[in-house]
């Protein structure tokens, strides 16, 4: 900057626009001194502001403005600080905006973002008729506690350190050194908080009969401190992010792609599904098929089925293999069906029944069936997985299909497993392949068609 | 070269990065997750933010702050993280914001069927937030639209300073497919216009009521202001009826007068047929597959797929309609394209809704059962 500023203030659109005696007033200008202290380009400042008068703020001054909805500022001057972070940010919020925004106070202390955060707390909700917020102190009289706040009035400061805050300070607009503490505040490299107690000459000063020394007296009747609540600087998060994130250097690893090198035998769109349970690696061993179809020129979907339930439960993959375009993603006719545990069996239940003669059932052998016209292949999945892994029952079972069916070869789906499982997985995986494939030359147990049910 | 198996969201999170997105935040939430996971593993990577919101209203709060420093955003949730997003949708309408939004849409209302697809969210995304001004809707039907209309929504939102949805689906997001990026065809990147440095800051100064006003970064050389209040060219909040008309106006006419810009669609016309049908995301896949069923049958089927869903693609929609005396909609809900469709065409068109929203897909059979035989 070649000249000193002298003011960050403009009279644009005229004077600050709040009642005579509003606390607001006195506030901006203390933010004004602090801001000529400390002589910020005005275009690499942004003031943010929330809801109510306070809201009325951020045009007043040569800096960029921001105003956005009740109680969010914080978010909106964190998403600016991160995306620029060489951005002095400050927000201007009421103590109704710590109320409404409560859990981005919490979680901006929290973090530890870089902004500067100035609660202009007069106890009450000064631009839609006065009534309490979460500051307003107990007993006092507005709208909406007519016989007096029975809530306690929240620690700004406190609440805001419990929460992480490196830097918050509570102070008055009466106070002299205000300018100061707010110059000290902005110069944190952290989150900081400044809770300021003023009047709301329009409301809360005329029920409540408040003066400056009351506001003392609150204080001091409810344990809030007065000064510096708390000054334990720690590391940004948005200098954290940069130093421990943000790779450039690294080129980025691109994507490993399939190319055609094994012949199928499908001459149609095939439905393939497999029902397992939820942990059982159902849909992984299902992808990897599918990528082996794509490895032997087909086009494959998976489209999977899963409870909300993470590791109990039912999952569900269902494959289509075509040497056309997929549209369709649902099966409505099952050409194989691969069903490896008794949560896949309670959820596909019905669907079983139904299947038609022209399908093959690969089923854990131990696994109660219901009636159905499918031609029903029972194999040892669960003992054999067991010898290898518990987890690889899925590429067990669908090893047993490939082997059976001929429908890809074999290698095409070890070719999968070797490019997209790591070294350790896919050592797993391949030692499964083997053993579902053997199931099929050992001892296939074709099930006579008719089944009493 | 380029064969890959992936799922929708992996497809958005790829097209947003194509399209230079440097800025994500999120919330966790079924069935859109895998979008975050994605952007929180690779921004940083190329020298862009993410993060994890602490709630739905902190995660676009936190876009829409860095969509004004200049950051190309995108954020995703699903349907009840879409009425958290609510208010700040309509702060980015107001503050003319270029922001793109997935709404990987599950079964609803409410917690509803988490992990299981629906599109009950049409009308919805259509009017998100209080004001009732137009909105840009997209929506893929596959894997590889997924990559290009994300790509695109974000040229849109460029272009137009708007919020721009992609509505997509459980059914498309967690569905992996075959597909090939490098031969999806894109269009040539835009970015928004800014305004040169200097003069005074005029951050909504309108050249025409439906031209969108050259934008100035927070932070950048050119003072600016953003707010969430009625405002003039400058700004400032004002309470004059002539100027806050003209700001609405400018809402409207930047993306009503682009209707043409905005429509994508795929048409699939017969000569001589009577019977169309007009669909819209997975769905779309099904009435490919009950066409071709009824073509083979000897009956004469056309079908229109919408890509864009807003604005209503109108001139699309009457070109194919010429000689149709049968409507099809099939939809994954209980009807809600199909009434803007009803409010455009001749009243002696039959038009009838093919709908269920138990989860499962609309199957071609339903579509020629109830739809196109019934």
């Amino acid at each position: 900057m070649s000249s000193v500023i002298d003011t960050y203030l403009t009279d644009e659109i005229g004077p600050l626009p709040f009642c005579p005696g509003c606390g607001h007033d006195p506030l901006l200008k203390a933010l004004d001194e602090a801001l000529v202290t400390l002589q910020p380009d005005p275009a690499k400042t942004v003031i943010v502001t929330d809801i109510g008068c306070i809201g009325l703020s951020d045009r007043y001054f040569t800096t960029h403005g921001f105003h956005g909805l009740h109680g969010r500022s914080i978010t909106y001057a964190c998403g600016m600080k991160l995306a620029r972070p060489e951005l002095t940010v400050i927000v201007l919020m009421g103590d109704g905006g710590c109320g409404i925004g409560g859990a981005h106070l919490l979680n901006v202390a929290r973090r530890n973002i870089d902004i500067t955060l100035l609660v202009a707390n007069n106890f009450n909700y000064g631009m839609t008729g006065g009534q309490h917020s979460v500051s307003t102190p107990l007993s006092g009289i507005t709208p909406t506690t007519p016989m007096g706040n029975l809530e306690g009035a929240m620690d700004l400061c406190e609440t805001a350190t419990a929460a992480g805050a490196g830097w918050a300070y509570r102070g008055t607009t009466f106070d002299k050194d205000l300018p100061d503490r707010i110059a000290e505040a902005i110069t944190q490299p952290g989150f900081s908080l400044l809770d300021i107690w003023e009047m709301c000459t329009a409301y809360y000063v005329l029920r409540n009969k408040l003066k400056k020394k009351d506001l003392m007296d609150i204080m001091g009747r409810n344990n809030f401190k007065y000064g510096l609540v708390a000054n334990n600087t720690r590391p940004e998060y948005g200098s954290q992010y940069r130093a421990t994130y943000v790779d450039t250097a690294t080129p980025e690893r691109k994507p490993r792609t399939i190319e055609i090198k094994f012949d199928n035998n499908v001459t149609r769109q095939t439905g393939i599904v497999i029902a397992g349970s939820a942990g059982q690696k159902i849909r992984s061993a299902a992808g990897l098929f599918a990528q082996s179809s794509m490895y032997s020129g087909l086009s494959a979907t998976q489209k999977v089925d899963y409870p909300n339930t993470v590791m109990t439960g039912h999952s569900v993959s269902e494959i289509i293999i075509s040497p056309e375009r997929i549209n369709y993603t649902a099966i409505d006719t099952v050409d194989y069906f691969v069903l490896v545990s008794e949560d896949g069996l309670k959820n596909t239940k019905s669907r079983i029944e139904k299947l038609p003669s022209t399908c093959t059932l690969y089923v854990e052998k131990s696994l109660k069936l219901p009636h159905t016209e499918a031609e029903i292949i029972r194999l040892p999945l669960m003992a054999t997985a067991k010898k290898v892994n518990r987890l690889s029952i899925g590429i067990v079972a669908l090893a047993a299909l490939v082997k059976d069916s001929g429908i890809i070869n074999l290698d095409a789906f070890a070719e999968a497993i070797a490019a997209f499982q790591n070294p350790a997985a896919a050592e797993i995986s391949l030692r499964a392949l083997d053993a579902g494939s053997a199931l099929i030359q050992a001892g296939k147990e074709v099930e006579p068609m008719i089944v009493s049910s | 070269m380029g064969l890959e198996f992936i799922e929708g969201n992996e497809a958005i999170a790829r097209g947003a990065l194509k399209a230079n997105c440097n800025f994500f935040a999120g919330y966790p939430i079924s069935p859109s997750s895998s979008i975050a996971h994605h952007m929180l593993n690779k921004l940083p990577r190329v020298g862009g933010v993410a993060i994890q919101g602490e709630d739905e209203i902190a995660s676009i709060g936190l876009c829409i702050g860095a969509a004004m420093t200049g950051a190309k955003v995108l954020t995703a949730t699903s349907g009840p993280g879409m009425s958290l997003y609510s208010e700040n949708i309509g702060l980015a309408v107001s503050g003319e914001t270029p922001l793109v939004i997935v709404n990987v849409q599950r079964q609803g209302p409410a917690i509803g069927s988490s992990t299981k697809g629906a599109e009950g969210d049409i009308l919805f995304t259509r009017w998100c937030t209080s004001g009732g001004l137009p909105m840009i809707v997209l929506s893929p039907s596959t894997v590889s639209e997924a990559y290009e209309l994300t790509y695109r929504a974000f040229n849109l939102a460029e272009k137009y300073r708007t919020p721009v949805f992609l509505l997509t689906n459980k059914e498309i997001g967690l569905t992996r497919e075959s597909v090939n990026l490098e031969r999806v065809e894109l269009p040539q990147l835009v970015d928004r216009t800014r305004s040169t440095i200097g003069g005074s800051c005029l951050p909504y100064r309108l050249k025409a009521l439906h031209e969108v006003p050259e934008f100035a970064d927070i932070g950048g050389g050119q003072i600016t202001r953003f707010t969430t209040s009625s405002h003039d060219e400058a700004g400032y909040f004002t309470s004059n009826p002539k100027v806050i008309q003209k700001m609405i106006d400018h809402y409207a006419a930047k993306i009503e007068s682009a209707e043409e810009d905005i429509a994508l669609f795929k048409q699939d016309i017969e000569v001589g047929a009577e019977i169309l049908i007009i669909s819209y995301g997975i769905t779309s896949r099904s009435v490919v597959v009950a066409v071709k069923k009824m073509r083979e049958q000897g009956y004469k089927v056309s079908s229109l797929t919408l890509q864009s869903l807003y604005p209503v693609p109108r001139i699309a929609l009457s070109k194919a309609l010429v000689g149709i005396k049968r409507i099809v909609v099939p939809e994954m809900n209980m009807g809600q394209y199909i009434q803007e469709i009803q409010r455009l065409i001749p009243a002696e068109v039959e038009v009838i809704g093919v709908n269920k929203m138990d989860t499962t897909l609309l199957s071609p059979d339903e579509i020629i059962e109830r739809g196109i035989l019934s």
